[in-house]
């Protein structure tokens, strides 16, 4: 019964996430109107079951007259290039600091702990805003600013993670058997910190999203024009009691694609643990 | 000429107190020595600081590890390493966290003799089944390509055992192999791991607490107490007239099976201030010796 439930959980987050990355990758030729044009003839049109709408505008149109559902198709292409690059550099540098530090202990230890608590002492938002300020807004400088805030999340748990497995017989064994230092790292630690890192890389890469959602929020994200889900929402604030439509469907989906990045991780981690399978 | 020669070894916690006070003992090829003594006592330690696991918190201050004649304590760290993984094995205390749970059992076995010694893939696999068989596992193929989680405490301390035996040591260091076991199993893997060592001719360092298995096990033994050597001798003579008090009354607390109604006799308060003493006469004689030479 549970195992059931928990391989649903997989397979309906699995189905969204894919869903997802085809209409990034499919948005030009799927979607129903070009993103950018604007028709203020056309302006707040409800959504298709209102009726009065103009039909061919599915999800309605926003205050400039542009089409929501493939503003969210196209959004769809920021979302997950954030979440898969700046979700995997983050993990990368975050979980091999975490592992070096957790398995090598002494100075290393020492050196980057003190690092990830100073890091750690800066405001994580003003701390994007001025990252941001200064590189200049764009999908680079997201990313960059994502990475260098977060990879202490995955420093810290994997560290933790990598002190207890160093202090099992078999990473004892492995040592009198004549394994060196890195190799017994990579071989025995590692196997046994991956089901941790895959839980924190896929609530990462929701993380990311919502991060890239906030800074198109506040204006900081990537041009204006160029439909972000973040940015959507943004606009559809202003207009909330006129089209709350404009504000409601880029949010369903950023909350969907959220949700389904943190069940993937469990389901995965159930499907990875030896222990757990 | 003994295998393995501990010459005054001390250890101690970094800024804190001593772990092990001078010990020295000798291990013959193909012998068995016990080491014996409460939690605490640094019987554990002394395996550790042989094959080179001490964890990071304790330093060596002084002495000499010799093993085959060679001090593992002055050669360079990599050389060390060589040395103890060429000649020497573990057989860890806990079965369920000395078995990687992200390896089959196969490779866990067979891995360290291809990659760390050279043995040929086919030839390590071999001995793995070789092995298994001799440690008394009815299917071997099965249990090569299990997971540790899917097998028994006692499966898996025979697949440690095997494990360890796997490269013909000359040196093995069981530490307290049979405490995480039940008293059925532990007699089981008690009589495996003699009769490996007997076949095998290996040099066994046996740590543990209870005195029965040393009298089944062991040749010769040493009798530890807050990182102190109280008795060293040969299990025969020891179990014939202990020379020391502490030793003497640790004897006598030995539970017998054969007479349940006798009680327990717990070693009395007078012998553990003695041995406090004698350990803390030992300690003011070291600062001393280390004031007059500064």
């Amino acid at each position: 019964m549970l195992r059931r439930r928990a391989g649903l959980r997989l397979w309906l987050s699995a189905l969204w996430l894919a869903a997802l990355v085809l209409a990034a990758l499919l948005a030009p030729w799927i979607s129903p109107r070009d993103p950018l044009t604007q028709d203020l003839f056309l302006a707040r049109l409800p959504p298709f079951w209102v009726a009065g709408t103009e039909p061919g505008y599915l999800l309605g149109t926003d205050s400039l007259g542009r089409d929501v559902l493939s503003r969210i198709l196209h959004g769809a292409r920021v979302a997950l290039l954030v979440a898969l690059v700046a979700g995997g550099i983050t993990c990368l540098i975050g979980a091999t600091f975490g592992l070096l530090a957790g398995f090598l202990r002494g100075w290393v230890d020492m050196v980057i702990s003190r690092l990830i608590d100073i890091w750690m002492a800066f405001p994580p938002v003003l701390f994007s805003i001025l990252l941001i300020a200064v590189l200049g807004p764009s999908l680079t400088s997201i990313i960059i600013a994502i990475v260098v805030i977060d990879w202490t999340r995955f420093a810290r748990v994997v560290r933790a993670e990598a002190m207890a497995q160093g202090a099992m017989d078999y990473v004892a064994s492995a040592r009198v058997a004549g394994r060196g230092r890195i190799g017994t790292m990579l071989r025995e630690i590692l196997p046994n910190v991956l089901p941790t890192v895959v839980v924190l890389l896929t609530l990462e890469m929701g993380i990311a999203v919502i991060v890239e959602a906030i800074l198109s929020f506040v204006n900081l994200s990537i041009s204006t024009d160029d439909p972000t889900w973040g940015g959507m929402i943004s606009e559809g604030r202003t207009s909330i009691y006129q089209a709350w439509w404009v504000l409601v469907f880029p949010l369903i989906a950023l909350f969907l694609t959220v949700l389904a990045f943190s069940q993937l991780g469990e389901g995965l981690k159930d499907r990875f643990d030896p222990v757990l399978r | 000429m003994s295998f393995l020669a501990i010459r005054n070894l001390s250890v101690r916690l970094k800024n804190g107190p001593a772990l092990l006070r001078r010990v020295s003992l000798d291990v013959a090829p193909g012998e068995v020595r016990g080491l014996v003594g409460e939690s605490g006592a640094g019987k554990s330690m002394i395996g550790k600081a042989v094959l080179g696991i001490l964890p990071p918190s304790v330093q060596i201050t002084e002495g000499e590890i010799l093993l085959d004649g060679t001090d593992l304590l002055s050669l360079p760290a990599k050389e060390s390493r060589r040395r103890i993984g060429a000649s020497c094995a573990l057989i860890p205390q806990d079965p369920l966290t000395a078995l990687n749970p992200s390896h089959r059992i196969g490779p866990q076995i067979t891995d360290r003799l291809v990659d760390i010694l050279g043995w040929t893939r086919a030839a390590a696999d071999a001995r793995a089944r070789d092995l298994l068989t001799e440690v008394q596992i009815a299917d071997p193929a099965r249990v090569l390509r299990s997971y540790p989680h899917e097998l028994s405490g006692g499966m898996r301390q025979r697949i440690l055992i095997a494990s360890a035996f796997a490269a013909e040591p000359k040196l093995i260091v069981a530490d307290e192999p049979t405490t995480a076991l039940d008293v059925t199993v532990q007699k089981q893997i008690l009589r495996l791991i003699a009769g490996m060592q007997a076949r095998h001719g290996t040099a066994l360092l046996f740590v543990t607490h209870d005195l029965g298995v040393v009298s089944k096990v062991c040749q010769q033994l040493s009798v530890l107490y807050s990182g102190l050597v109280v008795e060293d001798s040969t299990v025969a003579d020891f179990f014939a007239s202990p020379r020391h008090p502490y030793s003497a009354a640790l004897l006598a607390a030995t539970p017998k099976y054969t007479d349940p109604d006798a009680g327990l006799h717990p070693v009395p308060d007078a012998v553990i201030d003695a041995v406090r003493a004698e350990v803390a006469a030992f300690d003011r004689t070291l600062a001393k010796g280390v004031k007059t030479h500064g």
